[in-house]
């Protein structure tokens, strides 16, 4: 039974004697550069960084991101270049992913779609967390009515599921890319609410915070100076994951039919074109729906490194 | 036929290898022990004494390098690749561990009965089923624990942090020993429940004949409980012999700067660094005075309601201007309430706290704020009250910034003078608190209390975090500023030594309750409260 704290119990004195070391009598002393508690940290980062699964994660995100602003890099095809005498041909060299009913090159549209998907999804990504900073560093740090109204809020979007918020937000918004973003990024606020409030409530008792209110600062210039920097960390593993889930939704309502509108290629709304021909060319339908699979669960691996190199 | 020395260590070093850089914990460390012999190992944080107890037990971390010319613990090879079963064995049988901090050390979700019927399943003495539970009983009692019976059927959360140490004591006693590894099995502990600890440690000793080591950074603890001692510093031992004849006549100057740092040894209020200019205070009438203060803290528990649990009740103390005012208590005693309400940081359920006529238990908006330039605080752990992202300059200066009395090259001087008068360098004021020692951040610490130039400065506990050396000279540090600034101090301690050193008047805290007040000399001399007489016999004495 004691062992395991005697582990623990070893860590600790280890990290306490580096720093101690550097006491020299008369107080004025020379100190080792690094801080003990870095360098575990940074041999981890070796680690994490050289795991296949993350290195594979880490390069997909990075093409999906370089495809969303420099679609010709990946294809010289037009994604709009109708070829009828071609139409729902099965992947070749010369179409990997087929053509679809036009006789559209659907590699083409997939990459041409990656723009919209993704910004619309950084968008509600983005939207979510500037909102949610706001309700939970004050519900937080000045609790009290705020926290009350904040927890409620949170409370109800939390009890109803994030997809059915964003149709309800769309459908009174209407159809568009920045619509969508809107619906799913206030959708997902309440997730980073909740932790953001948790995390500056552990902060706002700390030492530091109640000097910096006794050296008269207010509360306002209080919150970004020590609690935000300090209340951020587990946000930025959220950000990662959460951007998987944002681009699940945004295809979830641009299948439906809320997000940009034909010819415009999408990947929800691929999917969706590609839905009508699940017989006879199932390709067109199941290929991008494994391409968003493959972001999101890449997004999902990039933010599991996120949570375990901080 | 002379028995051989129970254990015999010859030029053991440790060490821990992380990333490439070699950190030397243990360099060249010799020791021997006789049986039922009592050794204290000294040294502040860095020395390497947790390291000599953690490769005596076999728990080292595994990034640790063990070379030594010979280690035999009872006719065993400490160092010729035991397994890991042979050191369970061992540990089982021969050598116990008594951890530092007896409020982690046990299981919280277990009976402390079921975590001694552990302890005896697998001790090798293979006590049957059913005489576990009177083992485990007079196991409890033979470390001097009265209700035996209510603390074997207790959760540790039931008992008292000194009965935790004892459980802990008792758990360590179950394979019959040879030998104990003590790691400073009292500095969680208050004074008086401490005293009591280590006689029952010394009992044992005395009666089984098993063998000690006593790992401290208390020299008194040492002086007054072991036969021998080894002073560490930096991994190297720098001094051993006899207790007695190293405490008198010191080889070593590490050795002379830990026994100049207790405070017991010392009469009387310090006197300032000579040679010390001082300041003009200006005002000097008026100073701080509280009256009547009560403050109960309310918890809301869903299923019992609210619960209060008092922890003022009803104080009244009086600080008079560029003097030190020492409060005394064991933990929970209200004394960190009381500096919180003083502060202004907490406001009290009823009572005046009056600051040379103004009351800061009242007061609002722009008064608070006055008020708070006026009276200062300081926080005991200077590893969390400094942000960490912050600039050493930024730290000393943002008191400035908040309340708006200096900006440009004025902030700027006025920062360098406060970092210069607790003895920090300019270049220290681009670094982070991170790369500072606990010294130095105290030191920091200060230095921002000090920026303002207050008339009080509310201290909390500001030494206890820190080793003896490093703790003497920020007393000395604390002693020269109200010199040269003539503030005033109200200053938490649980340790009275301290608050002798650094105090004009004392007042002794118990529940909540001011039990005697008065002059440091004769409080100390003539204690009027019982509690008081037990509290000053509990400091470790040095004669």
């Amino acid at each position: 039974m004691t062992l395991q704290f005697e582990d623990r119990a070893v860590a600790e004195h280890d990290e306490h004697a580096e720093t101690a070391l550097a006491e020299v009598p008369g107080g004025i002393a020379v100190v080792g550069t690094t801080p003990a508690r870095a360098r575990p940290r940074r041999s981890a980062r070796v680690v994490q960084l050289t795991q296949p699964s993350f290195i594979l994660s880490a390069l997909l995100v990075v093409a999906v991101v370089t495809a969303a602003f420099l679609p010709t890099l990946f294809t010289s095809l037009d994604p709009y270049a109708t070829d009828l005498a071609n139409k729902l041909a099965a992947p070749t060299w010369q179409h990997p992913l087929g053509t679809d009913n036009l006789g559209r090159d659907q590699y083409a549209r997939v990459v041409y779609g990656t723009g919209n998907t993704l910004i619309a999804s950084l968008l509600a990504v983005v939207l979510g967390l500037s909102v949610s900073a706001v309700l939970g560093i004050l519900a937080g740090y000045l609790g009290g009515w705020v926290d009350e109204v904040v927890g409620r809020f949170v409370d109800i979007f939390l009890a109803v599921p994030g997809l059915l918020v964003s149709l309800m937000i769309v459908t009174t918004l209407g159809y568009g890319t920045i619509n969508i973003a809107i619906a799913v990024g206030i959708g997902s606020v309440a997730a980073f609410t909740r932790i953001l409030r948790a995390e500056v409530l552990r902060v706002r008792e700390s030492d530091f915070v109640t000097a910096a209110r006794l050296s008269g600062l207010r509360w306002w210039s209080i919150l970004p100076r020590h609690v935000f920097p300090h209340s951020i960390g587990p946000l930025i593993a959220l950000l990662a994951l959460q951007f998987g889930e944002a681009l699940l939704a945004i295809s979830a309502l641009s299948f439906l039919g809320f997000g940009v509108q034909p010819p415009e290629p999408e990947w929800g709304l691929l999917v969706s074109e590609g839905r009508t021909y699940l017989s006879s060319a199932w390709w067109l339908a199941i290929l991008p729906g494994i391409v968003i699979v493959l972001v999101v669960l890449a997004a999902n691996r990039v933010s599991k490194f996120i949570e375990k190199v901080t | 036929m002379t028995t051989p020395p129970l254990l015999q260590v010859a030029d053991l070093s440790v060490r821990y290898s992380t990333d490439g850089d070699d950190v030397l914990a243990l360099d060249r460390v010799s020791l021997s022990l006789e049986r039922g012999e009592r050794l204290a190992v000294i040294g502040e944080s860095g020395s390497g004494k947790s390291t000599l107890t953690h490769v005596l037990l076999g728990i080292l971390s595994r990034n640790a390098h063990v070379t030594a010319a010979r280690g035999e613990l009872d006719g065993v090879d400490l160092f010729g690749g035991l397994t890991e079963t042979q050191w369970t064995e061992l540990r089982r049988s021969r050598v116990a561990y008594i951890p530092q901090d007896p409020n982690i050390a046990l299981n919280p979700v277990l009976q402390i009965g079921r975590q001694l019927d552990e302890a005896l399943r697998l001790s090798p003495r293979k006590v049957e089923k059913l005489r576990r539970r009177d083992e485990a009983i007079a196991l409890l009692e033979r470390v001097g624990i009265a209700d035996a019976e209510r603390v074997y059927a207790s959760y540790p959360h039931q008992v008292s942090g000194g009965q935790r140490q004892r459980v802990l004591i008792a758990i360590a006693l179950v394979g019959r020993p040879r030998l104990i590894v003590a790691d400073e099995p009292t500095s969680g502990l208050d004074v008086t429940v401490q005293k009591t600890v280590l006689d029952a440690l010394d009992e044992l000793v005395a009666e089984t004949g098993v063998s000690l080591i006593l790992v401290t950074h208390d020299l008194a603890v040492a002086r007054q409980r072991t036969d021998r001692v080894l002073v560490l510093e930096r991994g190297r031992v720098v001094e051993s012999g006899a207790t007695a004849a190293v405490t008198d006549d010191p080889r070593h100057a590490y050795t002379r700067r830990l026994l100049d740092a207790v405070p017991s040894l010392h009469e009387g209020k310090l006197a300032p660094t000579p040679g010390l200019s001082q300041v003009d205070p200006g005002h000097r009438e008026g100073g701080l005075v509280a009256q009547g203060l009560v403050k109960t803290y309310v918890t809301r528990d869903p299923r019992r309601g609210k619960i209060l649990t008092p922890a003022v009740g009803g104080v009244d103390l009086a600080i008079e201007p560029g003097t030190t005012y020492g409060l005394v208590g064991e933990s929970g005693s209200g004394k960190s309430t009381i500096a919180r309400i003083v502060a202004g940081i907490d406001r009290a359920d009823e009572g005046s706290v009056h600051f040379r006529g103004q009351d800061v238990a009242r007061a609002r908006g722009a008064d608070l704020r006055t008020l708070r330039t006026r009276i200062q605080y300081v926080f005991q752990n200077p590893y969390t009250s400094l942000n960490p992202r912050f600039r050493i300059f930024d730290v000393v200066a943002e008191p400035l910034r908040g309340f708006k009395v200096a900006s440009g090259a004025e902030l700027d001087r006025r920062v360098r003078d406060a970092l210069d008068v607790v003895g920090l360098e300019p270049s220290i004021a681009t670094r982070t608190p991170t790369e500072l020692s606990g010294g130095q951040r105290q030191r920091v610490a200060i230095a921002r209390s000090i920026v303002l130039r207050p008339e009080l400065i509310v201290l909390d506990e500001p030494v206890s975090a820190l080793d003896v050396s490093v703790q003497a000279q920020i007393m000395q540090l604390l002693i020269d500023l109200q010199h040269e600034f003539g503030a005033a101090y109200l200053f938490i301690s649980h340790d009275l030594a301290v608050i002798r050193e650094l105090s004009d008047r004392v007042g002794v805290l118990r529940r909540g309750e001011l039990l005697e007040e008065g002059p440091v000399g004769e409080v100390f001399a003539q204690p009027k409260h019982e509690y008081t007489r037990r509290l000053i016999d509990s400091i470790p004495q040095f004669a």
